[in-house]
């Protein structure tokens, strides 16, 4: 038989802890509702906005096998790759446009990234005019839709090397990966495999016999 | 013995210079002396097994390019020029392997042929490519990715022989220069053929390859272009670089 001062004093505190527990999820909640209105819900820094520039870009032609310049005013970032980058991708927004004279789907997201690096051989010359190989890393969904044959293949990798050389002219040689892996050809004829010339490549591949 | 350590000697020597043209091809495939060369046409029919190509209709490049490569083997077997093909059948081929096989054979003149869907914005029409790499003179110790580098000048000779008989057979050609790993290894000269044939009417998106009166037109305009680089001289040993 438990005595009764033992039961009342349990029953004090049962009691007692169910009103600590109840205070304890009172001022947590509260907590939390103060945490939440003095939260800024804005960012913290804002996101930096590239000035406009100018780019020009070359566009290709399927109706006469041939590219020529365009020149539009996009918000072009300093860093280099990024702005190779980001050039590259208005080019292929044009191809993937409705109205597009070299019509590839993909668009801006076929470019995975782009690198430049220094040429190897050319360090004689000061590094801000030194000669700079650009690795352009498409994606495998860009080379897996774009349209098979010499001409088209060719007009692509022209048009891209052609850009990369007008928009950034220390950039001379050009390779590309596709998914980080080297590759065979674009859609089975264009050689990815070797280098380009960029400054020749518009200049010379178009010439005619 | 005195005579038989020469005789060694002389055979050491003979080793030596065979290992140094294994080592390096273009020296290996220096061509004989132009009386004892016979005019050779190379074949190479793009694509093959499991490498489609581009679509073209119900036919893949692969097929049509082969089918084709049958067809002017016949028009120049019968007018008495030796071909090469690089396949005969719906077999995967290396482009090394398809530049190595033109590269034995010393040839006069090199095709690849391919297909593609027609412009949208053009007609029927033939494709002329050479390769697009600088035009470089020492062809002796020509890297193998590269070695058509040195015969540029002669394809584009035969491009231009090419264009004059397709022009004149009333086919529409274009002219232009692509990056195309069997044809820049090449060590002879060398034009990729790209046969556009007409869309079907109404059709946006594919062509229908199997237009034979374009394609004999086409075929029976390489054959007596290469007749004619036959009679203008195109032997290997007479314009090697």
């Amino acid at each position: 038989m438990i005595p009764r001062h033992q039961t009342v004093l349990l029953v004090i505190l049962l009691v007692a802890s169910l009103i600590m527990g109840a205070v304890l999820w009172n001022q947590l909640r509260r907590a939390h509702e103060r945490l939440l209105r003095g939260e800024v819900s804005v960012p913290t820094q804002a996101p930096l906005v590239a000035p406009a520039e100018q780019a020009t870009l070359m566009v290709a032609d399927d109706a006469d096998n041939s590219i020529a310049p365009r020149i539009l005013t996009l918000p072009l970032p300093e860093n280099p790759e990024a702005r190779a980058r980001a050039v590259l991708g208005k080019l292929f927004d044009l191809d993937a446009a409705p109205d597009s004279t070299h019509p590839v789907p993909g668009g801006a997201g076929s470019i995975a990234q782009v690198f430049l690096l220094p040429i190897a051989g050319a360090r004689g010359k000061t590094s801000a005019a030194s000669p700079q190989l650009a690795v352009v890393n498409l994606t495998g969904a860009f080379v897996a839709g774009h349209p098979s044959g010499i001409e088209t293949e060719t007009l692509t990798v022209r048009s891209i090397c052609a850009t990369l050389n007008a928009n950034l002219p220390r950039v001379t040689e050009v390779r590309f990966l596709v998914d980080g892996q080297p590759h065979a050809t674009l859609a089975g004829h264009a050689d990815l495999t070797r280098t380009y010339l960029a400054a020749q490549t518009a200049a010379t591949e178009g010439t005619q016999p | 013995m005195r005579e038989m350590y020469h005789r060694r000697g002389f055979s050491g020597t003979i080793a030596v210079f065979l290992s140094l043209f294994a080592f390096f091809p273009a020296l290996a495939q220096a061509p004989p002396a132009p009386g004892a060369t016979r005019f050779v046409v190379v074949l190479d029919p793009a694509h093959g097994g499991d490498d489609l190509g581009a679509k073209l209709g119900s036919r893949a490049e692969k097929d049509h390019a082969l089918a084709l490569s049958v067809k002017l083997r016949s028009l120049l077997v019968a007018r008495g020029i030796a071909v090469v093909t690089t396949r005969e059948s719906d077999a995967n081929v290396d482009a090394l392997v398809r530049a190595e096989i033109a590269n034995r054979a010393n040839a006069a003149a090199c095709l690849s042929l391919h297909a593609a869907p027609a412009s949208v914005h053009n007609g029927p029409a033939v494709h002329l490519f050479l390769s697009s790499l600088p035009a470089a003179r020492d062809a002796r110790l020509t890297p193998w990715r590269t070695a058509q580098s040195a015969w540029i000048e002669r394809s584009t000779a035969l491009a231009g022989v090419l264009n004059s008989a397709l022009t004149q057979a009333g086919v529409t050609v274009t002219l232009g220069r692509a990056p195309l790993a069997a044809v820049d290894s090449m060590t002879c000269p060398a034009v990729a053929v790209e046969i556009a044939p007409q869309r079907p009417a109404g059709e946006q998106n594919a062509a229908d390859a199997d237009d034979s009166g374009f394609e004999t037109k086409v075929v029976q305009a390489l054959a007596a272009a290469l007749v004619e680089w036959r009679s203008d001289g195109g032997q290997l040993g007479e314009h090697q670089p």
